[in-house]
């Protein structure tokens, strides 16, 4: 059986983007004057993106099969529908 | 076998995979578990997110009552604790299971898995550390539970500027930010009990190997998932 060997992700450069982009997150609010919409816009995309690098690279979702995915897939579109449902609701 | 599938396998221990998500049991297991853990965090951070912006009145400002630059280290000791557990699964993964080994012509020791699952256990009873000496803070500054307690020093402050500290909802503020930290904080609490029990009663009699290290990569998940949600809860509880 032939395999390919699989390069492990270089965890501490992971470590140094998710410590980067905590800074900057702080960074951005407080210290900027970036309009109020605008700045919870750019933190949360900067938190998706950190917790993206966690699931993937720290939790390796980036190497496991597709179906292991789903798993973790499956709740992000229901929580969606959970909030937003529960804001129209409200607004 | 593809090779897609067999590059994947060399990622995890070599133990019997269940047929459906071609994993084993007790990994399939805690991904079940983190899933509606999902759902969990969702149905509170999508509360808080109602509750907040449903309001008219203005919310407490960020920094204003909370102590950022303390959270923001407490924030950093996760993100470290996180970079420690991979390390520590990859080691075992590496047939590493010693605590310092000296490399020839280096300054640095390589850690094995008894080293960099210490650092993990120590780095996350550190966060629920400081995570005590906040709420001591904030309760003894008046922010409680039920909102700024009356005659205390926040609650003066919130009569002074009641938009900055957003004083016709402190309760709603008070609530939902115990509940969601402390949640949180429970799960960690949970993850170094967890760790701590499996680092004596494994890791230190070397039952782990490169042939099965299925505790580890299983506890590895929750802790990462628990610093997952943390960097959420982080940027909308502490930044917006």
């Amino acid at each position: 059986m032939a395999t390919t060997a699989h390069v492990r992700p270089n965890y501490i450069m992971i470590w140094l983007y998710l410590f980067v982009l905590t800074v900057v997150e702080v960074a951005a609010a407080f210290l900027s004057h970036i309009p109020k919409q605008w700045l919870i816009l750019i933190l949360i995309f900067l938190a998706v993106w950190k917790a993206l690098l966690v699931a993937l690279y720290f939790m390796h979702l980036k190497f496991e099969p597709w179906r292991l995915r789903l798993i973790f897939l499956v709740p992000l579109p229901l929580a969606t529908i959970l909030v937003v449902t529960t804001i129209m609701e409200n607004f | 076998m593809t090779h897609a599938t067999a590059a994947a396998d060399l990622m995890r221990p070599p133990s019997p995979a269940e047929p459906g998500a071609g994993v084993y049991s007790n990994k399939l297991g805690m991904w079940v578990f983190l899933a509606s853990d999902v759902m969990f965090f969702t149905a509170l951070i999508g509360s808080y997110i109602i509750l907040r912006f449903g309001m008219s009145e203005a919310w407490a400002a960020p920094g204003a009552v909370l102590n950022v630059p303390l959270t923001g280290f407490n924030t950093f000791l996760l993100i470290c604790s996180s970079v420690s557990m991979v390390k520590a699964y990859a080691a075992i993964a590496d047939g590493k299971p010693y605590f310092l080994r000296p490399v020839a012509g280096k300054m640095l020791r390589d850690g094995g898995l008894k080293f960099w699952l210490l650092v993990t256990i120590l780095c996350g009873a550190a966060f629920v550390g400081v995570q005590v000496y906040e709420y001591i803070k904030l309760v003894e500054h008046g922010f409680t539970p039920a909102g700024y307690r009356e005659g205390s020093l926040i609650a003066e402050h919130a009569l002074a500027d009641p938009v900055r500290y957003g004083a016709a909802t402190g309760a709603m503020y008070g609530s939902t930010f115990f509940t969601m930290t402390g949640f949180h904080g429970f799960h960690v609490t949970c993850g170094v009990v967890a760790m701590t029990y499996l680092y004596f009663t494994k890791v230190l009699p070397e039952k782990y190997s490169p042939q099965d290290y299925r505790g580890i990569e299983t506890i590895g998940l929750y802790w990462h998932f628990v610093d997952l949600v943390w960097i959420i809860l982080f940027t909308i509880v502490y930044l917006i």
